[in-house]
């Protein structure tokens, strides 16, 4: 314990006479979270539109102007040729191009249904597919609209249905837990576990390689330190680090994005404090197998790689294929980014999220043990 | 007549390759021993097997009455190490860089304070005590270092070329050290290319392609190969691995 | 020295680097296997569509409608019912485990309301804190409902207006398509900017540049050689994610395989020049790091259109973008690769990146200088 004391004071001596990294950490949650939550959405603000209009009927024009009128599309452009508007697509001057056919007004009075065309720039698809289901709501309401105008038209008539009532059916939908649909609620607690990953695995991988490179390692490994007080040594002050970046992070949240804290705010440190450990203890395993700086940060960055992709941050898991589900299964950080969400954004309790507390505790315990296990004083 | 270190047979394999071949060697306690070979002969691998960085492939050796490869925590708590490459750290001053081994070999503060200040008034660094070890003259961080693998007086320091690069003045300087750790019973275990470093020790070894190829005192060498000097004797034995 | 004994001495120089980095194995296999791993992944694990829905129905009817109505959700694959119950408090809990994503809740009485033609309300209720797949769940939700509601005896179908949508340069969406060309912008980035300036910090901090710098060789020779193997690397994990790409997904590639290198040439060259500039800004090769970070990879994939739209961004973000050279270098990948659009179309582009790289070139060339001084 003892041995213990003075290597710790030896470790955050080096990381506070380093002022251009502590500076650097307690920036990069800030900048961090303002650059990718505002970031980080797929929701598109506003499509320049080509409108080719072959109709030039009241109700192609309604069109359009419900269309501008969503707020979610500007006609920019207007041609009566389909190439011109694929030229300004190729060129990038639009996002969409409008095509409305010849009778299309006399297609939806006569036969209750009529067809627009619709093309989209693809090579930005997460956008296409926004835009897409903007187009189908924006036109589903203006049908429903002339549906009704028309049956209106028709009730007029003495041929109403005589006996059994029209089924009608109201659906309220209702969306929990983030009703004003503020993406970067979501995004905020995701982010902070990437950055704790990053700031954890990286700083631990790079300061046990600094090390190995200063030759200190070595002078060390000489002396009778036991393996567990070492590894402590190295852990501990980057352990504190991250909690405080944590700290930061979920001020910076709460003030600037005001992301909610529904659950307990001590297991969102509780999950951090276990899920750390398991994100140190890798970082300490790629300084086991690397030599130089260069190295163990690239190790760390392929590895981040993965780990964030199977992660479920940015894309859902469920949708992912079976075997990439047992991937992300085995990920702690996904348990973690699950566990935080589940508590900040839908107030979850302990026993809630005992299910991914039991796994990241699991994830930590093994991974310190290969990273115990994997440092040898002796190499064989 | 006690042992400070005891090797036999050592051998260390990389492959194909035998880097140390079936040494053995005696060192006596209070002894300084000159451990000596060309680039390459296998001198560095020795020591690191000695002193517990690197495994042997086969045979045994006892340090400070201890095995090396089963009991390697006695070992390390009673030798001291000084490597070729510096290393007391950088970023740490003088009285932190002390501090931090004293606390590591387990020394009590008043030890610690008691032995860094007369460490520090031998080194002349009293002054230097705040200051960050990467701003010393190297000669000075040389003298530091071997200062603090004796913090916790060991029973055998191994030196590994602690001379390296610095001028003849502190080579001397850095002896008489030695010699005076010698003195108080430590046993000196010191590689070097310095023949006339290699003069002062009691006894040598000079080695050759990972096998020791003489054994003596400097003066049964020279006279078992009829040379004027030690550096004669080297040459003539490291010539047909070169 | 003479002209030619110089040129000699660089190509020492460079093929001094080259050793370096080639036998450094390890590095070597994950920068050569890396992009691979990442197509493979992005061409096979992640969607970002969403499927396997869970369901939970609050059935307080129980009738023949309310039945037709889970068959329905029963029956589509999108969907699946997790669970069931008589009364709205199971849902809390479920949903605050996470164990369902939306919650349909059907009103007693729903077939007698059906007949009698008053209204049923029905009410879904879908876990929102992901806005994105919470309105689209909705959606799919709400779709599944509506046609439960178009086969209710008596219901008239209502107009519709059917868009044909056709996505032009992709049409299936396939995700590969979209992101192996903000994939090559991404290791890119990493082999040329982070790379270069680790390894040049490394030598700063090591002392060794300095002898260089006392060679005959000139400054910028220095820094030509230390960043030619990085380059070359760097053309060689274009073609690596470009055959992966091609082999395994069958991503297009509709326009000129030579303007795509070419333009990756000049990214590559971007990039070193912010490596250069990183490295001689920062003092140890953890900040230059942190700082390479800071300035490369961060930017490179948040705010370069690679998997966020720029549209999307905010104002302030949308205008920052433009300095990010990683975004107009997707914008041409993109274009070549999907669009077959040719440099009559990609000028604008190649414009700014040449004059990105040229001033950044100017900057880095004056820390450097001031660094050294």
């Amino acid at each position: 314990m003892r041995t213990l004391r003075f290597l710790l004071r030896k470790e955050f001596l080096q990381i506070l006479r380093d002022p251009a990294l502590v500076r650097m950490l307690f920036m990069i949650p800030i900048v961090q979270l303002m650059i990718l939550s505002n970031a980080a959405t797929f929701e598109v603000k506003r499509s320049r539109m080509h409108v080719v209009d072959h109709d030039h009927s009241a109700r192609s024009a309604a069109v359009i102007q419900r269309l501008v009128a969503s707020g979610r599309f500007v006609a920019t452009e207007a041609s009566n040729s389909v190439q011109r508007g694929d030229d300004a697509l190729m060129r990038r001057n639009v996002e969409m191009i409008l095509v409305i056919p010849h009778g299309f007004e006399s297609d939806l009075v006569r036969t209750r249904a009529a067809q627009v065309q619709v093309l989209l720039n693809a090579e930005d698809g997460a956008a296409a597919g926004v835009t897409q289901s903007y187009v189908r709501e924006v036109l589903a309401r203006y049908a429903a609209e002339q549906s009704v105008a028309l049956a209106a038209v028709a009730s007029a008539r003495p041929e109403a249905p005589p006996g059994r009532g029209v089924p009608r059916v109201e659906l309220r939908t209702r969306g929990w837990y983030n009703p004003e649909l503020d993406y970067r609620h979501y995004m905020v607690p995701g982010i902070l576990v990437q950055l704790l990953t990053i700031v954890g695995t990286l700083l631990t991988a790079m300061n046990v390689v600094r090390e190995k490179e200063a030759g200190t390692l070595e002078q060390l490994n000489v002396t009778p330190i036991p393996r567990a007080t070492f590894i402590a040594a190295k852990l501990i002050p980057l352990w504190v680090i991250a909690m405080v970046v944590l700290t930061i992070g979920l001020i910076v949240g709460r003030l600037v994005f005001t992301v909610p804290m529904l659950g307990p705010l001590w297991l969102v440190f509780a999950g951090a404090a276990l899920y750390l450990l398991a994100a140190l203890g890798i970082g300490l395993w790629i300084s086991a197998v690397t030599e130089t700086q260069q190295q163990a940060m690239f190790v760390n960055f392929a590895m981040l790689m993965v780990y964030l992709l199977m992660s479920g941050l940015f894309t859902p898991i469920a949708s992912m294929p079976p075997w990439a589900q047992w991937v992300a299964r085995a990920n702690p950080m996904m348990h973690f980014i699950a566990l935080m969400r589940g508590v900040m954004l839908r107030g979850a309790g302990p026993v809630d999220v005992l299910p991914q507390l039991g796994v990241l505790a699991v994830s930590a315990a093994l991974v310190l043990s290969i990273a115990i296990w994997r440092y040898q004083k002796r190499a064989s | 007549m006690t042992l400070a270190i005891e090797v036999r047979d050592l051998t260390r394999r990389f492959g194909d390759f035998t880097a140390v071949d079936a040494i053995s060697v005696e060192v006596r306690a209070g002894e300084v021993f000159g451990f000596l070979g060309a680039n390459g002969a296998g001198k560095t691998t020795a020591i690191r097997m000695l002193i517990g960085l690197l495994a042997p492939t086969s045979g045994s050796a006892r340090v400070a009455g201890f095995d090396v490869l089963t009991q390697s925590e006695d070992v390390r708590r009673n030798i001291g190490y000084m490597s070729q490459r510096f290393s007391l750290y950088d970023d740490l001053t003088v009285s932190e860089n002390i501090t931090l081994y004293g606390g590591i070999y387990g020394l009590d503060d008043a030890t610690i304070s008691a032995r860094m200040d007369a460490m520090l008034q031998t080194l002349d660094l009293a002054s230097a005590r705040r200051s960050m070890v990467r701003s010393l003259p190297l000669g000075w961080k040389q003298k530091l270092a071997f200062s603090v693998a004796m913090l916790h007086r060991p029973r055998v320091v191994f030196l590994d070329e602690p001379t390296g690069g610095v001028d003849p003045i502190t080579r001397r300087q850095f002896w008489e050290m030695i010699y005076a750790a010698a003195a108080e019973g430590t046993t000196v275990f010191a590689t070097t290319h310095y023949m006339d470093e290699a003069e002062y020790c009691d006894r040598l070894s000079i080695m050759v392609d990972g096998r020791i190829a003489a054994m003596g005192t400097p003066g049964e060498l020279k006279a078992a190969y009829n040379a004027p000097s030690l550096d004669e004797v080297f040459v003539r034995l490291a010539r047909p691995a070169a | 020295m003479r002209a030619p004994g110089r040129l000699r001495a660089l190509r020492a120089f460079v093929l001094k680097e080259l050793w370096h980095i080639l036998r450094d194995r390890q590095t070597l296999t994950i920068l050569l296997l890396m992009p691979l791993a990442q197509v493979v992944l992005f061409g096979f694990a992640i969607r970002t569509d969403v499927t396997d829905i869970r369901v939970a129905i609050v059935d307080q009817a129980v009738d023949a409608d309310s039945k037709a109505l889970h068959a329905r959700f029963a029956g589509t694959s999108r969907f699946r019912i997790v669970a069931t119950g008589p009364t709205t408090h199971l849902l809390e809990p479920l949903f605050r485990r996470g164990a369902v994503d939306v919650a349909l809740v059907i009103p007693p009485g729903l077939a007698n309301d059906l007949a009698a033609g008053a209204p049923a309300r029905l009410q879904l209720i879908t876990d929102a804190s992901n806005p994105n797949t919470g309105s689209t769940m909705q959606a799919y939700a709400g779709a599944v409902i509506a046609g439960w509601q178009a086969d209710l005896p008596g219901t008239r179908a209502g107009l519709q207006v059917v868009p044909q949508v056709r996505m032009r340069f992709n049409q299936t969406l396939e995700s590969v398509n979209l992101f192996v060309p903000g994939l090559i912008a991404l290791v890119l980035t990493l082999v040329t900017a982070l790379m270069t300036a680790i390894s040049l910090s490394r030598e700063m901090e090591r002392g060794t540049l300095e002898v260089l710098l006392v060679s005959p060789l000139h400054p910028w020779q220095i820094i030509l050689g230390k960043v030619a193997p990085y380059l070359l690397l760097a053309f060689a994990n274009v073609v690596t994610a470009l055959v992966a790409a091609w082999v395994v997904f069958q991503v297009p590639l509709r326009g000129s395989l030579l303007l795509l290198l070419g333009a990756s040439m000049l990214y590559s060259l971007v990039g070193l020049a912010l490596g250069v500039l990183v490295a001689a800004r920062t003092g140890s090769q953890r900040t230059a790091m942190i700082g390479a970070m800071l300035v490369t990879m961060l930017p490179s994939t948040l705010l370069s259109g690679m998997i966020f739209p720029i549209a999307s961004l905010p104002t302030p973000l949308q205008i920052v973008s433009n300095v990010v050279p990683a975004r107009w270098f997707i914008v041409v990948v993109r274009g070549i690769m999907l669009k077959g659009a040719g440099v009559v179309h990609l000028w604008q582009e190649f414009t700014i990146l040449t004059a990105i790289f040229l001033l950044l070139l100017v900057a880095a060339t004056r820390s450097f200088k001031e660094r050294l001084a």
